[in-house]
């Protein structure tokens, strides 16, 4: 990668669950002028703990600095750059479709493709859950965009190292 | 035994050893004043916040100690802002604490509520709101823990009132237990080693040292480092006073230092900026690549291997490419630079450094700084000088921010760290009084004098009664140009003479202000005048303004232009 191409890239933060982090978090990233494209928080298995996982872009030198300010945060445990460490992303993403009597049969069949489900029904709605990442959730919306999506909810990436072989 | 949480505040700042605290009452912080009487702390009562942030940043720096303050909540809390940032930018390290509108009441827009830890998330260290007097202890704690480790700075306590009231054992923290705080402290050896093979092979070095140096109390090594490696040193603003500039020599006259640069940057001197951009290695310690000290990034050191030693890793490599990062303290990081340059010194060290020292010799020579005082009219210039000569240079010097610091850069010859005090970051006017009469609270006996302009001179000079009825006998030169004079100057050189609001012929009569404040007030407007004004303030222990009417239209050279290298220096 060359060092001014902006790419857009993952970074997991490991924070202490306290009043105010997501706010410290957000607040770097306004105050610097670098880019949040999407972020997620959520706890962890570990009491106190919360996981932050955000999408941003910039070039390398751009990134370099977005992990050491995170890292500069007192309540950040930890910064999982995901551009040295491999790792696995999804997203989930509630689509609510226009399902006619003439569209609903392709709307389920596409569903099925990518192996969504329907959560929700109405006379001429249904709305769909699917799990995936960028790419498949990508695919599944510009295929039911064809036949018209009313509403889009998407919880932004989760992300996690992959764990080591052997 | 059960403590109010106001009793426990005042606990915990004995076992920190806090000796003074610079602040403000108001209705959300009663209860805590209500128990200064008892507490065996120092109070100096303040008359704006602002100045109380200043008060205790300018004490902090002066002293190296943790500066405190104490204010109440709503507007109390927001006038500090400006010192807090201040103190932020040249990482002094500093406790705010802040009164807040009962827990119950947050969020309520209650009377004086305002959400001060949000307001300054982005210029602290870090910030707290004591929600449970249980944390009250573990708090202040790590306040103090983190704004005088690792890389200093300011760290806001924000106390509601009720918490205040409450009331709960006191056990004190023997330890903090911050886990995502751990910084690197110890120099890793093997970037050492690899960053003096190139130090070794270096013809013409540079160090360049910020106030990193003095945060980290190594002057001693860097000046052990210069001679071992015969390297010149210049310094930014915030390290001013880390080298000496100066030299006693055996007759006992003063000569500048042989391996002094003096200051670089936009308004360095020339050898300095000469010097960094012929250098084929530059040491930076402790120093931030700011843009006043960079100028146009892409043209900065050319030729140079950059070494850069800091204990933040974010300000290696945030402006400029480094070529070997070094995170850790300064001290640590020069002490094992220090061992391996006796261990291997460098062979023929003397006749390979000549021609360099010979050559920035020649600079100093052909480019001093000067100015010529003739004729009727004070230079401002010549004020400094004298200030300097009256003294003997044994002053701590505060200044405010425009062309009065930087003649206080360029003029005062400073041989001791922790003697400078100046707004270098943030550039805030008003600093120098405030700063000053902190600096003064730590020491009551040295000289300290705020070089000032009338310009900012008159933004926190409501402090001059806080001098005057604490007995605190600072002394301020204002140097009355009549004009904001580095606006003005900017106006001159690069908005075509507009000179739109930088008139300041509407002001003060400085000499009667003193009067009214109780301090004492003296003037010369003729340069025969400025000598005795200045001893006469010298030997007076009261606080004294000087007033010296200067030239209106003096500029500061060498000057380089915003967004230029800074070898192509403006010199008259």
């Amino acid at each position: 990668m060359e060092k001014n191409d902006k790419q857009k890239h993952t970074i997991g933060v490991l924070v202490e669950n306290q009043p105010g982090v997501l706010s410290r978090v957000a607040g770097l990233f306004s105050g610097r002028g670098f880019n949040i494209e999407c972020l997620t928080v959520a706890e962890t298995h570990e009491p106190g703990l919360s996981r932050i996982t955000l999408v941003t872009t910039g070039d390398q030198h751009i990134l370099e600095q977005i992990v050491k300010q995170l890292n500069k945060l007192i309540n950040v445990i930890k910064v999982y750059d995901f551009r040295e460490i491999e790792f696995v992303d999804r997203e989930m993403a509630l689509i609510k479709v226009r399902a006619e009597p003439a569209t609903r049969a392709e709307v389920l069949r596409i569903s099925d493709i990518f192996r969504a489900k329907v959560v929700d029904v109405s006379p001429n709605y249904y709305t769909i859950e699917v799990t995936g990442n960028e790419t498949k959730i990508g695919a599944i919306l510009e295929l039911l965009g064809q036949i018209g999506i009313v509403e889009l909810a998407r919880t932004g990436k989760a992300a996690l190292a992959r764990a080591k072989k052997n | 035994m059960k403590m109010k949480g106001a009793q426990i505040f005042f606990e915990c700042l004995k076992k920190e050893g806090v000796e003074v605290i610079f602040g403000f009452p108001g209705g959300a912080v009663l209860d805590i004043y209500n128990e200064i009487p008892n507490s065996g702390i120092r109070h100096i009562l303040v008359r704006h916040e602002q100045g109380a942030a200043h008060m205790a940043d300018g004490y902090a720096r002066a002293t190296g100690r943790v500066g405190v303050c104490l204010v109440t909540s709503g507007p109390g809390a927001t006038n500090t802002v400006t010192g807090i940032a201040t103190a932020y930018l040249d990482s002094v390290p500093m406790v705010v604490f802040t009164g807040q509108v009962p827990t119950a009441l947050i969020g309520n827009d209650a009377f004086q509520e305002v959400d001060i830890v949000g307001i300054s998330r982005p210029c602290t260290k870090h910030n707290y709101l004591v929600k449970d007097v249980n944390d009250l202890a573990r708090v202040i704690k790590e306040a103090f823990y983190l704004a005088r480790t690792g890389r200093p700075g300011p760290v806001l306590v924000d106390l509601p009132k009720d918490v205040v009231q409450a009331s709960t054992e006191f056990r004190y923290p023997k330890r903090v237990d911050l886990p995502g705080y751990r910084p690197t402290v110890e120099a890793h050896m093997g970037q050492i080693k690899r960053a003096y093979q190139l130090i070794r092979k270096a013809r013409n070095p540079v160090l360049y040292a910020g106030g990193g140096v003095i945060l980290s109390g190594c002057s001693d090594e860097l000046i052990r480092l210069s001679e071992l490696l015969q390297a010149p040193v210049t310094t930014t603003l915030m390290g001013m006073g880390c080298f000496p500039a100066v030299v006693k020599q055996q007759d006992g006259s003063t000569d500048l230092h042989p391996l002094w640069l003096g200051m670089l940057g936009m308004h360095g001197t020339y050898r300095a900026n000469m010097a960094v951009q012929h250098s084929d290695v530059l040491v930076a310690v402790g120093a931030r690549f700011d843009d006043r000290v960079t100028g146009k990034i892409a043209g900065f050191a050319p030729k140079a291997k950059i070494i850069h030693i800091d204990i933040d890793p974010t300000s290696i490599s945030k402006n400029v490419p480094v070529d070997i990062p070094i995170v850790g303290d300064c001290k640590n990081a020069l002490e094992r630079f220090i061992a391996m340059a006796e261990e291997e010194p460098i062979e023929g060290l003397h006749e390979l450094r000549a021609p360099w020292l010979k050559q920035i010799d020649e600079w100093r020579r052909t480019h001093k700084l000067a100015y010529k005082q003739e004729g009727e009219v004070i230079k401002p210039q010549f004020v400094v000088e004298k200030l300097y000569e009256l003294c003997d240079g044994d002053a701590i010097i505060t200044t405010e921010v425009g062309q009065n610091q930087m003649w206080a850069a360029q003029f005062f010859h400073l041989t001791k760290p922790r003697s400078f005090l100046s707004s270098g970051g943030l550039g805030t006017m008003g600093y120098g009084l405030p700063a000053a009469i902190g600096a003064q609270v730590a020491f009551p006996d040295r000289l300290v004098i705020d070089i000032a302009g009338d310009g900012s001179i008159q933004m926190n000079i409501q402090e001059l009664i806080t001098a005057v009825c604490n007995d605190l006998p600072v002394k301020v030169a204002i140097l009355n140009n009549r004009f904001l004079g580095m606006v003005r100057q900017w106006q001159e050189l690069f908005y075509d003479r507009v000179y739109c609001a930088t008139c300041l012929d509407a002001a003060p009569d400085f000499v009667k202000l003193a009067d009214a404040y109780g301090a004492v007030g003296l003037r010369a407007t003729r340069p025969e005048e400025v000598e005795p004004v200045i001893r006469e303030a010298f030997a007076v222990r009261r606080p004294v303004l000087m007033e010296f009417v200067v030239e209106a239209e003096e500029g500061v050279y060498p000057m380089v232009p915003a967004g230029k290298d800074i070898s192509e220096m403006l010199l008259v």
